[in-house]
């Protein structure tokens, strides 16, 4: 066993390495196993593992639990989902990659609830599964209610049943991934290291799943204290599939997408439940229904083109509430009281009392954290109204987001351009790298069942992948005393100056990695359109920016770490700037407000679909630091159908 | 709410392979602090970055002594108010005291199987290798029904 600063080296090879635990990774184990078990009967054996910093009974997204499933298609047709999505999406989404979730997702669902997961069921349908025809109870058209407090736990149960515990390393953190030494477009490796001992881990395999969700804590949050803990989504998701993907040369796309949830402020609990369910309204100070009162306004950037009576996109309506608080008549509220009132009217005590739970369950099952905040301050919902607020934005791919890797989609969809399919189903443009979840960009509105979906769509193909490459025999671009000397570097630069100073946090030769997250931070928040100038940012404040993130780049060969936990956190944080340069860079290259209500480019505020219907896609030299970007063209495989947003039936930008 | 660890209830996990709070946390947040060095009490674990925790509650959950709780976050809400839950096999039992003395309680379900149960291939059609670079299936052969006549090519 090694020590602190000199860590035992540990390499390993494989045929396909999974990277990350949450449910892509969950549903990659689950589609894999039964592959490569058909593959060993036929003479083919595979050797697969999964490695995830966490424990994947609780890790990932889901690792709290979820009180709905927002992606079940039932009665809809897949091609219905495609429309919801680029509605949502403003008119911009790789339809094939959508597409392919939603005729696969409901397979996911119907898994989770044979597991073991209670889905609630509609009147007279008690006891008869989905699968068998059961009607669930919807909050939208899309999103059923669940009992989730042990999604996570349940579905982490079967994938490592599928996968042999004996396959799956837990709290392993990879910061990597090596090219081959023949095809610097192939990967070939990857490293990390362990969080619990000093070991440093180098895989060499044929393919790999990267997926280890989106960015967090890139913004400077609302709340700065303990609080800061306290993300919409989870705090742990540094970041690493974006930059990890980046730096290994893949092509990025969409990253200056983001998403700004208005939640329940402070807590940040869901509001789905109470817009959708219980029917509640939003209001600002004066009692006035906003969203109304502002539909007019939508006009004056030319918003109104993706909005269509009550289809309009979730950062429209962000638009409209953000021009109340802009103006001075927040707060806004969401009369919890009224929604209650109205469905107890006709209510036994009984059902009263049960319909109480269900508003807590709400919340217990995914954002405990709210309920707090409410007996903290005695707000019973039933009784009090709630504020609700914009959040600090986060970087995502499979909620309400479209950040992300560009992947090749699957080649059978009707209409699928050369440029949407180049090899197999979920692979970046770097040979054998799959995604899968928040890593795919352009295709947002996966939730938790379609990312599942998405990461067994990945696993099959990785196989197809190792079976059509018999030969391929990964060697690493660089030699591994290389590798240990760069994940290791925080570690030294604290031995190595730590007794120069007598406060061990404050030293001119090393930067902590608290620190450096602040740092971030505060560049992101008060130049790329954060909270604090209430997401509007320009070319100048993006140029200023740029020039801070360089030098904050350079100053991460200074980060120190004081023990393994450091260690994490250090490279956590270099996984957040690289993701958020990114964002950065997509947003000074789109040059017109895409998504009004997530961030405006103060100096175009208009939506452009003339010169930026299209997809934006960004390329990393991590030698260089140089960014490259482009323009890629968007293909409609969807016909528009008569209830969509004029926006719809616009064509793609010539690019 | 970050959470803390109460002296009188924690035991270090002592008679398990691991301890659990640290074992499950996310985040890699609870720590054993075998000989007390960071916190004065030998062999009990703490949370040691509390301003990173997202009180998802795996920890408290978890914790077969029940000495986690959480103290909400106190840059942001009032003291004197907590909620705790009492996990078990198939359902969940939560307590919500108010910091004006207010408490609920709620039972919900939490899975409709045995704990340990879930079989991942029971029943299931076994993967056909020729059909790899199919992508309308999955080994499930469950793929939901398409209307093919609304892509614009058709």
């Amino acid at each position: 066993m090694g020590e602190f600063g000199s860590p035992e080296i540990v390499e390993e090879e494989v045929d396909i390495l999974i990277i990350g635990g949450g449910m892509a990774c969950c549903g990659a184990a689950f589609e894999i196993s039964r592959w490569v078990e058909k593959a060993r009967e036929e003479g083919t054996d595979l050797k697969v593992k999964l490695v995830d910093k966490a424990a994947i009974s609780r890790s990932g997204a889901v690792a709290q639990g979820l009180s709905a499933i927002n992606t079940y298609m039932g009665e809809n047709d897949p091609s219905d989902y495609v429309r919801y999505v680029r509605g949502d999406l403003m008119g911009i989404v790789r339809e094939d990659l959508v597409y392919d979730v939603g005729r696969h997702v409901d397979d996911s669902v119907y898994n989770f609830e044979k597991w073991g997961l209670p889905i609630w069921k509609q009147r007279g349908d008690e006891g008869k599964s989905l699968v068998d025809g059961g009607k669930p109870v919807r909050t939208g058209r899309w999103q059923i209610m669940i009992n989730g407090e042990s999604y996570k736990w349940i579905v982490a149960e079967a994938a490592k049943k599928a996968l042999g515990t004996e396959n799956i390393e837990e709290h392993v953190f990879i910061v990597r991934l090596i090219t081959d030494k023949n095809d610097p477009n192939r990967v070939a490796g990857a490293a990390g290291f362990s969080v619990r001992d000093n070991r440093l881990v180098v895989y060499r395999f044929k393919c790999c799943l990267l997926a280890c969700g989106g960015a967090v804590n890139v913004f400077r949050p609302r709340s700065v204290g303990e609080g800061t803990g306290r993300a919409w989504y989870p705090v742990w998701n540094a970041g690493s599939t974006y930059s990890i993907a980046a730096e290994c040369g893949a092509e990025l796309t969409m990253m200056e997408n983001r998403f700004v949830p208005a939640r329940f402020k402070d807590g940040y609990g869901p509001v789905g439940a109470w817009f959708l369910l219980f029917k509640a309204k939003s209001m600002n100070a004066l009692g006035e229904n906003y969203q109304a009162k502002n539909v007019e306004d939508l006009k004056t950037y030319g918003y109104d083109a993706y909005a269509k009576g009550p289809k309009i996109g979730t950062c429209l309506r962000n638009h409209m509430m953000m021009k109340e608080l802009k103006e001075g008549r927040g707060p806004i509220f969401i009369d919890t009281p009224s929604a209650m009132a109205q469905l107890a009217a006709n209510m036994t005590p009984e059902e009263i009392k049960h319909l109480e739970a269900e508003a807590w369950e709400d919340f217990l099952d995914m954002t405990i954290a709210q309920c707090g905040v409410w007996a903290g301050e005695n707000i019973e919902p039933d009784k009090e109204m709630s504020e609700i607020m914009p959040t600090e934005p986060y970087l995502l791919g499979s909620h309400a987001g479209c950040a992300g890797i560009w992947v090749s989609g699957p080649e059978d969809i009707p209409g699928t351009p050369d440029h949407y399919h180049w090899g197999y189903n979920r692979m970046t443009t770097v040979a054998g790298l799959f995604t899968a979840g928040d890593g795919v960009g352009a295709s947002g509105h996966k939730f938790s069942s379609g990312s599942h979906s998405e990461g067994r769509i990945a696993a099959k193909a990785m196989v197809q992948y190792v079976l059509d490459h018999p030969d391929l025999k990964p060697e690493l671009g660089r030699p591994v005393e290389d590798i240990v000397e760069e994940l290791y570097r925080p570690v030294r630069n604290f031995l190595e100056h730590k007794d120069y100073t007598t406060a061990i946090d404050v030293n001119p030769n090393y930067i902590t990695p608290k620190m450096f997250q602040f740092r971030l931070q505060k560049i992101m928040d008060e130049y790329v359109a954060g909270v604090s100038t209430l997401y509007q940012t320009n070319k100048m404040m993006l140029e200023l920016a740029e020039k801070k993130l360089e030098m904050l780049r350079e100053d991460s060969l200074k980060m120190r770490a004081k023990d393994l936990h450091e260690l994490l956190r250090a490279w956590e944080n270099y996984h957040r700037l690289i993701a958020a340069f990114a964002h950065m860079k997509h947003i000074q290259f789109r040059e017109e407000t895409r998504y009004p209500g997530y961030y405006y480019r103060a100096d175009h505020m208009d939506i452009d679909d003339e010169n930026w219907k299209c997809f934006v896609n960004s390329k990393f030299d991590r030698h260089t630091g140089e960014w490259s970007l482009r323009k890629v063209p968007y293909v409609q495989l969807i016909k528009v159908s008569e209830d969509e947003p004029a926006g719809m039936s616009r064509p793609g930008s010539d690019c | 709410m970050p959470t803390f660890v109460r002296t009188d209830k924690c035991d270090g996990c002592q008679s398990q392979e691991k301890p659990a709070c640290m074992y499950i946390c996310p985040h890699d947040l609870m720590y054993l602090d075998k000989n007390g060095s960071k916190t004065g009490h030998a062999m009990k674990a703490y949370n040691q970055e509390p301003e990173q925790c997202w009180e998802c509650y795996a920890c408290v959950k978890i914790c077969p002594q029940q000495a986690i709780e959480c103290r909400h976050y106190a840059d942001v809400v009032p003291l004197g108010a907590s909620v705790q839950p009492l996990r078990g096999t198939d359902s969940i039992l939560w307590t919500i005291k108010f910091r004006n003395g207010t408490t609920k309680r709620f039972k919900f379900p939490v899975r409709t199987t045995p704990e340990g149960s879930a079989d991942p291939y029971g029943g299931e059609n076994e993967a056909v290798i020729s059909e790899g670079k199919d992508h309308s299936t999955l080994f499930t052969k469950r793929t939901h029904s398409c209307d093919m006549s609304q892509f614009v090519t058709s």
